[in-house]
């Protein structure tokens, strides 16, 4: 009696934040084979706090504050791996992913695949990513086309708590490399989360919200931002469906085809550049699936051509529900 | 874990002796050499070092010359196999064999090495198929050996990468408790490399039991060593934290003292070292290069004089330790590894077109099975269908 009074309920109100850093310190209780590795992780807990109290509880040979060195700090995983270790890699902002990029693109995707499978490769490699939260250069980008484009990686986004605690396990127990991309800026959204659950699978697309009149696609911190547009429309007596894709490489085009087969219109939303950037694959690919249903082509939201820019222009240069919405009424109009 | 390593137990790293000068050692163009660890002169004299003292049986030095000699051969049929259309590239190891085979010796069960592309040598120390080498060459695979199987690493071309995969694999040993160590090749190019510089970092703030070897051979493809460093090689080890020692690389039993005392130390918790063995690459960078578009032929023959089987010959015939019997022997045996060699490249069949789609991902995802099934329906097409 007294245990279960002492246990944490199992459905508790968390952050993204918190949801991960719940699902890590779980990862870690199940598998003494996982070490987290970072810049600032362990005795300050990560510039986000993500691993807040793991090095204190773990020690410092499973929460290693590395030396300040990407590429260092995913090469090292890639040998830890090969020892039969499951590394988690905290890549401090998306922007500082590009020192390491020659070993996730060289030496991680490929590793697999060099060794006909003798040398497989479970790495997490966690990247806040996106933009909002005012910052300066190189803390505010989207990578993820870079990773989806490389055979060899798993690409997954959470939107939401719920799947950043399971989520960040799943990626864990993943026999793979997994690119796992965080929200940065909805780190603080908070919702129930109950960890007793059995979590959805990880690489599969989930519809959020159903309509009828257009099905707008998401991941990471752009569902928010859809499903908030998908309100305002529904005032406007317009229905929109909204997909959370969830995972990015492999897509999972099932339910998004299905869908748009009963919308006949499709929206893909992303905070990255436009140009060959997520949406211009899944548009490709709906287009192909859903040629002779679709109403009006696949239209894309998403930043401009441009580099990130400073940060008073970053509300100009990101999509929001307007945008969103006007994207709509273009597929409604065409 | 976090072991720190006390200086007054490091017992490498001590080579101030000068072990005798080196035919071409007053060249211009070649580093003065005081600091060179040596057990065998180039002109086959036994002699000591006192920071390296060597016990080698007489097998195990007849051992090293077969060795050196039947690798030497697979060098030379892999050559020639390029340029008869067999492979699509060889990255030939001439010259290098000493340091090699003396490095590969030196590892003990447990141990781990991650090459780059040119570890033939090591490669054959390790027990690995030649034809899993020549397989990659051919464009069969990337490499047909089990790298857990065999504890030697894929071929890593991107240069210096596997470094940084060594640095975490001996981060590895050091949680599981075990005494083994890591032994990482690079060459005189890589040393410029960042990741390189990152993981003597890595290695050197946790301590963790990875021996660095660098085979100086001279030239990085077309570019020399001037270029890449301003020190010698061996002294940027200091800057990380660690000892490094320069070795005579074209000395087999120099190599295997010098690095043989490195993993040792290595496995006792002391951390890394630098070695850098000094040697030269006889051959082109590979069989796409022409060397003598940026060295002189000069330079390649007082190289010639320090050739590392040769002196080898010469020690165990001077000390009776081999008769004529002995190296006729070897010629025998290296011929017949030359025949294997090139009747299992040239026989080795091409994969299957699908070959490709395997592996990629341990766990396969849907979207690949579907664009594996259909190019499997499109190669059904032609007559005969997909093979």
């Amino acid at each position: 009696m007294s245990a279960e009074l002492l246990d944490a309920p199992a459905t508790r109100t968390l952050t993204i934040g918190k949801a991960l850093n719940d699902g890590l310190r779980r990862a870690m209780e199940d598998d003494p084979k996982v070490v987290l590795m970072g810049e600032d992780i362990g005795r300050l807990g990560g510039v986000f706090r993500i691993t807040d109290g793991l090095q204190k509880d773990f020690g410092e040979d499973r929460v290693v504050d590395t030396p300040l060195a990407e590429a260092g700090i995913v090469g090292t995983a890639v040998g830890l791996a090969m020892r039969g270790y499951r590394p988690v890699v905290e890549i401090q902002f998306d922007g500082f992913v590009f020192p390491a990029y020659n070993q996730i693109v060289t030496q991680v995707a490929k590793l697999h695949a060099r060794s006909r499978g003798a040398m497989p490769m479970p790495i997490v490699i966690r990247i806040p990513f996106g933009g909002g939260i005012g910052a300066v250069e190189h803390h505010s980008e989207s990578p993820e086309a870079y990773f989806a484009h490389t055979p060899g990686l798993k690409v997954v986004a959470v939107s939401n708590p719920v799947d950043a605690y399971w989520g960040i396990q799943q990626a864990i127990a993943c026999p793979d490399p997994v690119v796992f991309l965080e929200p940065k800026r909805r780190y603080w959204d908070k919702a129930p989360v109950d960890t007793s659950g059995t979590p959805e699978p990880l690489f599969g697309a989930r519809i959020v919200r159903g309509g009828d009149d257009v099905t707008v696609l998401a991941y990471g911190p752009m569902v928010k931002t859809a499903l908030q547009a998908a309100e305002v429309a529904a005032g406007e007596g317009r229905s929109l469906e909204v997909v959370d894709l969830r995972t990015l490489s492999p897509l999972d085009l099932d339910p998004v085809v299905d869908s748009v087969r009963r919308t006949g219109r499709c929206v893909v939303v992303h905070e990255a550049p436009v140009t060959l950037g997520l949406g211009a694959e899944i548009a490709a690919r709906v287009t192909e699936a859903c040629f002779h249903s679709l109403e009006s082509p696949v239209l894309r939201v998403g930043g401009y051509d441009v580099p990130y820019p400073p940060s008073k222009l970053e509300e100009a240069y990101l999509p929001d529900l307007d945008r969103v919405l006007d994207a709509v009424d273009r597929a409604m109009e065409f | 874990m976090t072991a720190v390593r006390n200086e007054t137990e490091i017992d490498i790293g001590e080579a101030g002796e000068f072990a005798g000068p080196l035919p071409g050692a007053g060249a211009p163009h070649l580093p003065q050499q005081p600091d060179l660890v040596q057990l065998l002169t180039p002109e086959g004299e036994r002699v000591e070092h006192p920071g390296y003292p060597l016990e080698v049986s007489d097998e195990e030095l007849r051992g090293f010359y077969r060795d050196m000699a039947l690798v030497r051969r697979w060098d030379a049929e892999a050559t020639a196999l390029q340029r008869q259309g067999e492979l699509g590239i060889w990255a030939s190891l001439l010259g290098q064999e000493a340091a090699q085979l003396g490095a590969g010796r030196a590892l003990e069960d447990g141990d781990m090495a991650f090459p780059t592309y040119r570890e033939h040598g090591v490669a054959w120390a390790r027990g690995v198929d030649p034809l899993h080498v020549m397989s990659l060459f051919r464009g069969v695979d990337n490499g047909g050996w089990n790298p857990v199987e065999r504890s030697f690493g894929p071929y890593t071309i991107v240069i210096g990468a596997q470094c940084l995969h060594a640095t975490g694999y001996a981060m590895g040993i050091q949680r599981d408790g075990a005494e083994s160590a890591v032994l990482a090749f690079l060459g005189d190019g890589a040393t410029s490399q960042g990741e390189v510089n990152e993981a003597m970092v890595f290695a050197a703030s946790f301590a963790a039991p990875v021996v660095f070897f660098c085979q100086n051979n001279q030239y990085a493809i077309s570019v020399p060593l001037e270029r890449q460093s301003k020190v010698p090689l061996y002294h940027r080890a200091a800057g990380f934290g660690f000892p490094g020692v320069r070795v005579d690389g074209n000395d087999v039993l120099a190599v295997l003292a010098v690095t043989r005392a490195a993993l040792r130390a290595a496995r006792e918790g002391q951390g890394p070292t630098f070695i850098e063995a000094f040697t030269y690459r006889m051959g082109a960078h590979t069989t796409s290069d022409d060397p003598t578009r940026y060295r002189l032929a000069d330079e390649v023959e007082e190289w010639k004089l320090r050739d590392p089987i040769a002196r080898l010959k010469a020690y165990l015939s001077r000390s009776g330790l081999a008769d004529a019997a002995f190296f006729e022997g070897v010629d025998a045996a290296a011929d017949e590894l030359a025949v294997r060699i090139r009747s299992g490249t040239v026989e080795m069949p091409d994969p299957p077109p699908t070959a490709m789609f395997d592996a990629v991902y341990a766990e396969q995802t849907p979207h690949l099975a579907a664009q594996r099934a259909q190019f499997e329906a499109y190669q059904a097409g032609f007559d005969g269908g997909a093979e």
